[in-house]
């Protein structure tokens, strides 16, 4: 049997006072977990000290290869391997093939991308994720805070929670 | 304390609370079907039959079923293939444009407006691919495959292949676009369904969820996914009409062979998306009584993108006309005087008044947020956008060069049997859409709630 793991879960009724409170609470060198929100919340990011992600970088590269196959696609069917005369135009003419290339650009891009954002967020169907608390997608934030992460004691970081706007502090065991 | 800005409308109503718009948007997916939701399903599903058994006809004794002839040789279904087509490009538009531009009045119909895309771009792809004949073998004559004959490959040059690729991707990106909207939605309904006990719909929804938790981290990346995904699709949404009326454009028919249609095509395609929103949006809203997130203002504001675009086609009627004088190529200018004043005369004149005349109501600010006159004219803008495509193609082909073989078209059942079995399908899937996923973004719209939503009463 594994340990269990002991969380105390701060919940914040308000996103503009939960990213001061993310901001404090790091500041008192409480460590926090993660926070679950029900909508995306501008700034908690940057209160909780995340980097801005890399999709847009992968998105790109993904763009990249279907730009690259979609032309060489055409250019090697049409202008290499069997070569048609086709109302006198030239075998291979960039122009036409642009329409096509858009397409596998936009295509891989897209499809690239999210594929890696499944799986760097490791998001599949039969993932069960952990429920802190039932409300995150409704109406409420929830911070995870582990206790055996920090040195502080329970009891000083259910003030500071509280302190910083939470309406309520829970423990929970996994 | 909520807060109301005094510059615009709020855009959502009733004082509601982060956790009234999980109640009400996840209601209807919790509830039995009511019986007006039975009704409306019989209905396209006996659409869907009667149809499906024209198109098994057709695909048994092949496309002459149809009404075509030698002259006539598209008709019915390229004018509905680029009807349906027309009207999916007003999901992306609201999503993918309208968030870069940072509009937060998409956030309550975009969920909808999405659906609606992609099921009408099923319905129209549903029509080339039925004018192929032997359907089981389009695969291989669309599709870059070595085909069984040896190694000869689909022709790149050709504006109707580029389409195969503009639609497959449309098609395909829409799709994702709108399902990464609904994970977080469909973890709403996981939850509330945990918390109720049933066991079955929580583990339906959280695999649908894709175990979705909301953690900051991935709400992050996800944001960054949505504002890509918009980068990519607002040029796409943009091609993808563009390649349709390429189809017709680069042909040297008189009628078709004109550098306007790109830009004429793509308005006309967000002109009558957003009639078919309207359409879909004031019955949803409500059967579901969701007045208080797609409000008078939300249909005002899409009355007025009506007027824009349908004024943009409007004028491109005109200029088409002018340049056919102007350019005194004698066919051309036949073409144009054949489709005002020849035996087609009647389909012309309808396009002009449902199209051109008809939206010019929405200036008075009394029909715009007129429920009643929105939707009939978000009816008869689809209608006129169907003749509008019916003009283009039979009128500019039926007389050709050889006056001999001038010839009228005219449908027959099973042309009339696939057009009702595309609407089977669309309302179909529509309202299996409407009945078991959320039919407006929460997330979104909770987003909002704060700085958009009208308080509820001084605290």
């Amino acid at each position: 049997m594994n340990k269990s793991e002991n969380f105390l879960i701060g919940i914040f009724d308000d996103e503009h006072v939960l990213v001061h409170a993310v901001e404090k609470i790091r500041q008192s060198g409480v460590k926090i977990k993660e926070v679950y929100s029900p909508f995306p919340v501008h700034g908690l990011d940057e209160a909780l000290g995340y980097k801005r992600s890399r999709l847009p970088i992968a998105a790109f590269l993904f763009g990249l290869t279907g730009t690259t196959l979609g032309l060489f696609t055409q250019i090697w069917m049409l202008g290499i391997d069997w070569p048609m005369v086709i109302g006198g135009k030239n075998f291979f003419s960039i122009p036409p093939f642009i329409p096509v290339t858009f397409e596998f650009t936009v295509l891989l891009s897209a499809f690239g991308m999210v594929g890696t954002f499944f799986i760097v967020s490791n998001l599949k169907p039969y993932r069960y994720p952990r429920s802190y608390d039932l409300r995150s997608t409704d109406d409420k934030h929830v911070m995870a805070i582990e206790l055996d992460d920090n040195k502080i004691d329970k009891s000083e970081i259910a003030k500071i929670l509280k302190e910083n706007g939470a309406t309520e502090v829970n423990e929970k065991s996994f | 304390m909520q807060s109301t800005s005094v510059l615009r409308e709020s855009l959502v109503t009733g004082g509601k609370t982060i956790h009234d718009v999980s109640q009400d948007i996840s209601r209807q997916v919790e509830g039995s079907p009511t019986r007006l939701w039975w009704m409306a399903m019989s209905i396209s599903i006996s659409l869907l039959l009667y149809g499906g058994y024209c198109c098994w006809v057709m695909l048994w004794n092949g496309i002459g079923e149809w009404g075509l002839n030698k002259t006539v040789g598209w008709a019915w279904d390229i004018t509905n293939f680029v009807w349906w087509v027309g009207i999916g490009h007003a999901g992306t538009l609201i999503s993918a444009i309208l968030l870069l531009f940072r509009q937060r009045w998409r956030m309550s119909i975009n969920r909808a407006a999405e659906a609606m895309t992609i099921f009408a771009v099923i319905c129209a792809a549903s029509f080339p691919a039925f004018h192929m004949g032997r359907l089981w073998l389009g695969f291989y004559w669309v599709f870059p495959l070595p085909n069984t004959f040896g190694s000869l490959w689909v022709n790149f040059n050709s504006p109707l292949l580029w389409d195969v690729f503009a639609i497959s991707t449309y098609f395909s990106v829409s799709l994702i676009f709108w399902y990464i909207g609904l994970i977080p939605d469909f973890a709403v309904i996981r939850d509330r369904a945990v918390k109720m006990g049933h066991k079955t719909r929580a583990q339906i929804y959280n695999a649908l969820s894709f175990g979705w938790d909301g953690a900051a981290r991935t709400w992050l990346r996800y944001e960054s996914v949505a504002l890509i995904l918009a980068g990519l699709s607002t040029p796409l949404v943009l091609s993808v009409h563009t390649i349709v009326s390429m189809d017709f454009a680069t042909s040297i028919v008189p009628g078709w062979h004109t550098t306007i249609f790109p830009p004429y095509f793509v308005a006309g395609a967000i002109f009558s998306g957003f009639a078919m929103v309207l359409t879909l949006l004031l019955v949803t809203r409500k059967v579901f009584k969701l007045e208080d997130y797609i409000t008078i203002y939300h249909i005002e504001l899409m009355n007025i993108i009506i007027i824009i675009t349908g004024s943009i086609v409007g004028v491109a009627y005109i200029s088409e006309f002018f340049i056919a004088w102007y350019g005194r190529v004698p066919f051309e200018q036949y073409a144009f005087i054949n489709r005002a004043t020849g035996p087609y005369w009647w389909a012309y004149w309808s396009m002009m008044t449902c199209n051109v005349i008809s939206p010019q109501l929405f200036w008075f600010k009394k029909l715009r947020t007129n429920l009643v006159a929105t939707f009939v004219i978000s009816i008869i803008v689809n209608i006129g956008m169907w003749f509008e495509r019916f003009v283009i193609i039979v009128t500019s082909i039926h007389r050709d060069y050889l006056p001999s073989s001038w010839t009228m078209f005219h449908p027959t059942m099973y042309d009339i049997g696939q057009y009702l079995f595309t609407f089977g399908i669309f309302f179909t899937a529509f309202f299996l859409f409407a009945k078991f996923f959320p039919v407006i973004n929460m997330a979104e719209v909770k987003s909002i709630l704060k700085v958009c939503s009208e308080k509820k009463s001084a605290p």
